[in-house]
Parts: C-alpha cells; structure tokens; sequence
C-alpha cells in the first residue's frame, strides 16, 4: 500500500489537515476529501481550465497539481468568492447580467482564472481579455459574453 | 395588464447557483459507502476476443469485483434500438446495437471489454491496467468508400456486407429536370468526423437501496424519462421503483442523449449485485472513444440549372459512416437528406443515401444532427453554380428562394419524426437582404475587397442560408402548482444542459399568474417530479416543453379565475392576475393573494362541491402535428495568411428566424455557442483515424477547440416569422448556429483565395489541409 503524507492547507480561508495519497491530484482532494464540488474537472490534462483555482493567489490547475504540493500553501476556489448565493461577487454579477455561462461547467475555472488577471489589470482590452482566456474552453458560449463581462465588471475594494 | 415577461432579455434563476459551485453536477454526488468503477477498453479497432483474463486486476488491493461479458449472464443483451427506420418504400434497415461488453469481438477502439469495481477510482484504474486482453486482430474497416467493397471485413459477421441502411426518397423527377437544363454542376463533396466535447464528460451514479426495493440513478443524460422506462425493464423493476435524475450537466449537444450507453445500463446492474452505491465518472480520454461521434458522409452530388439560375433538381446519393453500431437508426442521415434543399424551391429532388457500418465510434445526432452536410452540399452548388453562369452569389439565392406565398411548403419526404417535410412557415428574403445589409455585401465588393487586395491581403466573404427542422413531437407534458407561499413550481420531464429552461420556462409560466420569473421554481430531469415525455434533442425543448408549459399554466390561470370568482364573487372576466395575486380590475384593493388562495382551494375541513380538484394545480400536455422550420442567414469576412494559411474572422453576421422569441439574450448565447462550434468543425476540429482504426488526436493537446481568441464577435439579427403549429409561435434556435458555417468558410476562403483557383469541397478544413488544397491547385 502507499505511504501516507500529512498535509496542512488553507482553502477559502479555512484550515485543514489530511494524510493523503502522494498521487492524489489537487482537484480530487478538493472534490472528494473537502467536499467543494464546485471547482470542475474537464480534461485531466490541463487543457480546458475548468478546474483553475488560486494557489497564493495565482490561478493553477487543480488536475496536474498533486495535493501534496499544496501543502503549506494557501488555496481559493470558486466557492471562496461570494459570501453566500445572494451577494455574488461582482465578477459573478457580471457574468450573470452578461449571460456569460449557459451550462455553467467551465464557469468556475474561468472566473478563477480572471481574479488575478483582473487584479493585476483591471482594465484590460478586449485583445487583452481574449489572450487571457485563450486557455479555458468553454464549449457554450462562443466566448463573447464572457468578454463582454468582464469589460463590464468593476470590482471595487 | 401584467408585465409582459416573454421576449424580454431576463437575468438567469439559475445562474447564482452555477456561479457560486453549489450546482450539483452528477460527478458531485457523494453516497456512503460508494464504490468506484473503472472500465477496461479495446485497444483494438477490430478484433476476434479468444479471452479476457481478469485474474491478475481481481487480486489488486480495492478490488470488489470484475466483470465481463460472461458474467452478465441474461443481463447480456444488445441496447434497444432508439429511433425505428423511417416509413420509406423499399428501404433497407439492418439495425445492429451496442453490447454492454464486447463478447465475441470488438468493433472499435474503446469499445467497453471489463468493468472493474473498487473502493476509490484510482484502485480501479491499476486494476484495469491488469486486464490482459487476447485476441486475433482482424481488419479494420476505416474508410467509408471502401466499407462496401468485397475486399473489407465485415463489422457484424451475421451481415453478408457492411450495410446499416439504404434509402431512397424523391420529390418529382429529377431525371426529367436533368433533359431541360442549361447546365449540370457535379462534385463529390466530403464531411469528415469531429466530437461534440461538451466540457463536462459523462458520469453515472447508481444506488440501489435493497431495503426499500428502490434504485436511484443520476445520469448525464439529455433524456431522464426513456432512461427511465428503458432501465426498468433491462433490471425487472417497476417504473415506479426507478428514479432518474439528470441534475445540472455540462453541456449535451445531442451525444447524452437516450443512448443506453454500456456504462449506464452497467452500473445499476453493478449496484443491485454488490447492494452498494456506485460511480462512473468519464475521463477526456475516454470521452473521445466512448461516447458517440457525429459526421462522415461522402456525397456526389449534382444540380441541375437553366441558363439564367434557376434551379431545375438536385441529385445527392451519399454514403453516411454509422460507426460500429447504429442504435440511433438514421436520424442524421435523414437529416442530411432532409435539410439539404434548404431555403430553396426546388421541385425535383433523388437523395440516396447508404448508412455502412465501420470499426469506429457509434454515430449519433451531435448539434446540427447531420443537417450541416446537406447545407454544406447545396451551398457549395449553388456557389459553383453561381461562378459557372457568372451571377453573383446573392443573387443565385435570391432567385431560388421559396417565396413567402408557398407557405406551408412541402418538399414531399419523410422527415426524421417521420411526418411529410412540410415547412410550416418562412419569409427568407428579408432574412437575406439584412444580412447583405450588415455584412454591406456590395461595399465590400466594390470598394473594399479591390483596396485589400491592391495592399496584397486575403480577404473574403462568404454568405450562406440554411433552415433547420425544429421542435418534433412526439410530445411533452408539464405540472404547474400556485404553492400556499404564493410561489409557482413547474415540473417537466426534459433534461437540461445550459439552455437556460430554469429561466425562459419561468417566463412563460408568469406572463400567465401573473408573478415575476424569480417566484417561478422549475424542476427537469427528475422522473420523480415528472413521470412523462420524451427529452432534450433536435432543438424542441422550449418548442415542446414550452408550450406544455404555457398549456399548464393556462389551466392553473382558469382555475385561479374560477375558484377567485367564487370567492370574491366577481364574474371571471372582471378579474386579472397582477403581482402575484388575483384582482379586480379597477379596484385593486379587492384581491387575494395566489398563495392564501392555494390554501383555499385546498380545504382542511368542511365539505368541497362534488367534482372539486384541490389546489390550483394542473398538468397537460402539447405535441406538435411536426417540427416546426426555423432558418437563418450567416456572413463573414474573414482575412487568410497566405504562407501560414492561419485565418482571421474580420466580421460575422447571423441573421436568424426562429418564430417568437422567448428570451433574447438566451437566444443570443445560443447562437453565439452555435457558431463557435460551428467554427471549430469547419477549421480547427477532426478526429483523425489512422488505417488500424486508432484516433490519433484523444486530447484537448491534439484536438483542437475554438478559444476566446479564434471565435470572433459575432453581430445578430432576428427575423420573426411565427410557428402557426404551436400556441407561442415559438421554434427551436439550438442547432442553428452550428449549421452552416462550413459552406461559409468555403465559400469565404475561395473569396479570400480568389488567385488560388480553389474548389473547397471538404469539412474540416485546416491551416495545413488548406495549404495541401492551394499546392494541388496550382
């Protein structure tokens, strides 16, 4: 059988210790052992996005991390955003007044994805949000409105 | 009167839920004492199995069980056959449906051998790998041309050929259109594969609950009910003793249909033997292989003309690649023979089509269904007709356009609901001029394309027209409830996959009781909470559902006026539903609540007149006599690399007809998801097979989807000509953008191209595919 690691981590603020598998993927240890579903699992390779988080703030994928790298380490997922489903944040404000999600699968990768870019440009070109999203699919939308969401948002303090 | 919420652009009841991760997906599911299930796939494309040895993958650590053929005992059974062979004279229809594990061969790479069950997944994935599969390879049958020829395996060795289906339908008589032409243009036109990638790939949960003789499953599935039925009776349980829930799901598109795929008639068979929870979850991989494929059909096909245009017949005989086995019948090949005359009056038609079976992944309606092969096949005749005679491409439509007068149309064949192909009602003509309008059709030819070009750019513009069949029955039903807390709930039997039915369905719903779409709660997918109807496919969801929707809420509407009028003692016609309550007009002090009326309606105590219903709550039904035809028009500009042969889509205009429009900004994402999808299956998306059957590009590496930088803006456009077959005048928009964007990008490219000397007559294209195309054009 495999050895066991001990694991301490934050996640949306909250701390929490597990002694896991070394080959755990950091997505299932999120889904499974921590219960938050909503980060999502798309390709298993690091394509599509779906399963983007915040590891000390910059956006990983959750499917080619191994949980154990996440030691020590400070994680943020979708469900880390909003305060409850009444009061989104605004990035979720806008890509609801924009219908920037139809099946809504992708949704969490790419707003996981937009956070720091948003924070490190908050207001980007179109040619500038396209480039960072080139790497999330989403297979709905055609992308537009997710653009236009995110010209729209204004994410205040 | 009341808000009026239908066509209006209403922010989404479901998007809070989605936004936050708190909607549950099927892979979210999580059951004490849940068991993990793993599957052992042919690596071969065709081969004679001699045996599965199992020993090594049943002694690793986690492992509950593994399963094969053998074990299934009577449980062993080939799927049901979905869709039964059209009503067409002297066809040929040899169905052959997939086996929940291959026993005596394999017929595609991926096919399902073994099933391994353990205590997580990864232990059923080593366990897998420990599956040693021994077998005589046989041929591979790959390419479509040479499936018939004597020389090719045979796929089911019960058939003396690799035939699924022949079918010939016409509409006069073509051969008498081909004497009085001025000319005939003739071309041999090719589709190739590609997959529908819905982000989130397939999963089942099945818990079978011993105590309570009960079995739960939650699917992926586009059609909870037929799984439902189906299920049943494969597992000898009551209807009622089965529970189908497709929750949230990421993305259908046509292959999560009512397939009874191996994994879902497998896993509550698994759950009943082993009396635990169990979950198969899809990897990308295996999506590639195991979920069904759409597309290959190769087409010669010919138009008949007069010298000034006119279009006199058209002939198309095709062959249409099925895959290894063909449980959907000839739904997309009906669809390429049925859609291919498109906006066209065209009054002599032979289509011929033969559906052959090959060593590669089942075929089944993915988004457009097989209607894009007879637009791309039609349009590509008119635009070779058009260069031929020297009339400009707009023009060439224009003149063979069905006018507005010959509505309802008739193009005399049997459709894929199996009713006569009968337009309901149509008016192209403006649908066109707009979109040369936005598009500014002649400015750009005049002005500046011959500027472009003078500076050495590739810039070209394409403009096509398509219809698309919508909105068939049989039927579906829907239950509507005023709760005592005034808020309203809707039941359907539909699955759900995005298109935003928590939202527009609400809208219909409250135009009718007179309360906001957020006070409306809409339950799909659940057999639970409703027993009847058929699914989510060849965009009919809010066609269908819609207005079983509006059908119900009417009821409730006459219920809530009568059982007020009794009790406000007010005559029915003085009253109006407002704000979530009933009035009277002209004196809005005099109202009752819905919700305090709800609980009058359902008396605690006391005597109820005889006949009385409690509740205001009705449940019916609507099935429409056939589909309803929406259409549309699509342009683009689009600038190509001449050495890179990359492409850059400067402008793209939809112009589009779906009758009544219940939600613009819905509609709007549907189109622009349509497109995209559309953009990937014409440039950037193909399954390549090699000559062994193997797919080449398995991945989101090597295949290759649409991102946020390929997919342009994309400017609408709507037309409305209303369905007089359904109350609303709705007709279904889901397929409509995907459908005509490789005759579009034909057709632009050749512009953009125009010293190339191109003839595009093959879908998917590529940077290099194109780059081929322009050296053996030279």
């Amino acid at each position: 059988m495999t050895e066991l690691y001990p694991v301490q981590l934050t996640v949306n603020g909250m701390a929490y210790a597990r002694t896991i598998e070394p080959r755990l993927l950091l997505s299932d240890f999120l889904r499974h052992e921590l219960g938050l579903t909503g980060t999502h699992v798309g390709c298993e390779h690091g394509s599509c996005g779906a399963c983007t988080v915040l590891m000390d703030g910059q956006a990983v994928r959750s499917c080619i991390l191994f949980a154990v790298q996440a030691d020590g380490h400070e994680i943020t997922t979708v469900e880390g955003l909003a305060a409850n489903s009444a009061r989104l944040h605004p990035l979720q404000e806008a890509f609801r007044a924009a219908h920037g999600l139809q099946c809504g699968y992708c949704t969490p990768g790419f707003l996981m994805t937009l956070i720091p870019f948003l924070e490190e440009n908050p207001t980007p070109s179109e040619a500038e949000i396209r480039d960072a999203l080139s790497g999330n699919i989403c297979r709905c939308t055609g992308y537009q409105n997710i653009v236009d969401a995110v010209l729209k948002v204004e994410i205040g303090d | 009167m009341a808000t009026r919420y239908f066509g209006q652009p209403i922010k989404r009841n479901e998007d809070p839920r989605l936004l936050t991760g708190q909607a549950t997906f099927t892979d979210d599911v999580h059951l004490p004492e849940m068991l993990h299930v793993a599957f052992y796939r042919s690596p071969y494309a065709h081969a004679r199995i001699r045996a599965v040895h199992t020993e090594a993958a049943r002694a690793m650590p986690g492992v509950v069980a593994v399963y094969t053929a053998d074990d299934l005992g009577a449980y062993w059974q080939p799927g049901p056959l979905l869709v039964p062979p059209p009503p067409v004279k002297e066809i040929i229809f040899n169905p052959r449906m997939q086996v929940p594990l291959a026993r005596d061969k394999v017929r595609f790479v991926g096919e399902p051998v073994a099933v391994v069950v353990a205590e997580n997944r990864y232990l059923a994935e080593d366990a897998a790998e420990q599956i040693h599969l021994d077998v005589e390879v046989l041929p591979a049958v790959v390419d479509l041309e040479q499936a018939l020829t004597p020389a090719a395996a045979l796929v089911h060795d019960d058939l003396d050929q690799n035939l699924n289906a022949h079918v010939i339908q016409r509409k006069g008589d073509y051969t008498r259109a081909r004497q009085q032409a001025d000319i005939i243009i003739q071309r041999k036109l090719r589709y190739d594969r590609g997959t529908a990638a819905a982000l989130e790939n397939r999963g089942i949960v099945a818990h079978w609950e011993a105590r309570n003789q009960q079995m739960t499953i939650w699917d992926t599935t586009q059609a909870p009910i037929p799984i439902r039925n189906g299920l049943a009776g494969m597992l000898g349980l009551s209807e009622k003793q089965v529970r189908v829930i497709a929750p949230f799901i990421g993305g259908g598109f046509g292959p999560k249909i009512m397939m009874f795929y191996q994994e879902e008639v497998l896993l509550p068979w698994i759950s009943m033997r082993l009396n635990r929870p169990v979950k198969w979850i899809e990897d990308r991989q295996e999506n590639f292989y195991a979920t069904t494929q759409e597309r290959g059909q190769v087409h010669w096909a010919e138009m008949a003309l007069t010298r000034d245009g006119k279009i006199l017949g058209v002939k198309d005989v095709f062959l249409h690649d099925a895959g290894a086995y063909a449980p959907y019948g000839l739904t997309v090949a009906l669809n390429s023979q049925c859609t291919l005359l498109g906006q066209y009056d065209v009054a002599h038609y032979y289509s011929e089509f033969t559906s052959v079976f090959t060593t590669k992944p089942i075929v089944t309606p993915y988004r457009g269904a097989g209607r894009q092969h007879g637009v791309f096949v039609m349009e590509r005749l008119l635009d070779i007709a058009a260069k031929e005679l020297d009339i400009d491409r707009v023009e060439m439509r224009r003149r063979n356009l069905i006018p507005p007068d010959k509505f309802p149309y008739s193009n005399e064949i049997i459709y894929q609901d199996f009713a006569p192909l009968t337009y309901d009602s149509g008016n192209y003509l403006p649908a066109l001029a707009r979109a040369v309008e936005m598009i500014d059709y002649e400015r750009f030819l005049r002005e500046e394309q011959p500027r472009l070009r003078a500076a050495g750019k590739h810039v070209g513009l394409g403009i096509v027209t398509y219809v698309e069949g919508t909105g068939i029955g049989p039927y579906e039903g829907a239950k509507v409830t005023v709760e005592a807390s005034g808020r309203v709930s809707v039941a359907t039997g539909i699955g759900t996959q995005g298109q935003g039915h928590f939202t527009s369905f609400a809208q219909i719903v409250a135009d009718q009781l007179g309360v906001t779409p957020e006070q409306v709660r809409l339950v799909t997918g659940d057999t639970a909470e409703f027993y009847w109807g058929a699914g989510t496919f060849a965009s009919r969801g809010a066609v269908v559902a819609g207005n079983a929707i509006h059908a119900a809420a009417l009821a409730v509407r006459r219920k809530i006026l009568k059982k007020a009028s009794d009790e406000l003692e007010v005559d029915e016609e003085d009253l109006e539903l407002v704000d979530g309550a009933v009035r009277v007009k002209g004196s809005p002090q005099t109202a009752i609540k819905l919700g305090d009326l709800a609980v009058r309606a359902n008396p605690m105590r006391g005597a109820v007149k005889p006949g009385t219903e409690p509740g205001l709550e009705a449940t019916d039904y609507f099935g429409p006599e056939r589909g309803a035809t929406a259409s549309g028009v699509h342009a683009m500009i689009v600038e190509v690399d001449p050495e890179t042969m990359m492409i850059e889509i400067l402008r793209y205009v939809v112009v589009h007809d779906c009758g009544a429009v219940i939600n613009p900004m819905i509609l709007e994402g549907q189109i622009h998801g349509g497109v995209a999808q559309g953009i990937g299956n014409a440039f950037y998306e193909q399954l390549v097979f090699d000559e062994h059957g193997q797919l080449l590009n398995a991945s989101f590496m090597d295949y290759l989807l649409p991102t946020a930088d390929t997919v342009p803006r994309i400017e609408t456009d709507h037309v409305e000509t209303r369905s007089p077959l359904n109350p609303l005048g709705i007709k279904g928009a889901g397929e409509a953008g995907a459908i005509p964007v490789g005759p579009l990008f034909a057709q632009a490219i050749e512009d953009a191209l125009h010293d190339a000397n191109l003839e595009i007559l093959e879908i998917p294209l590529s940077p290099s595919r194109l780059y081929e195309l322009v050296a053996e054009a030279k």
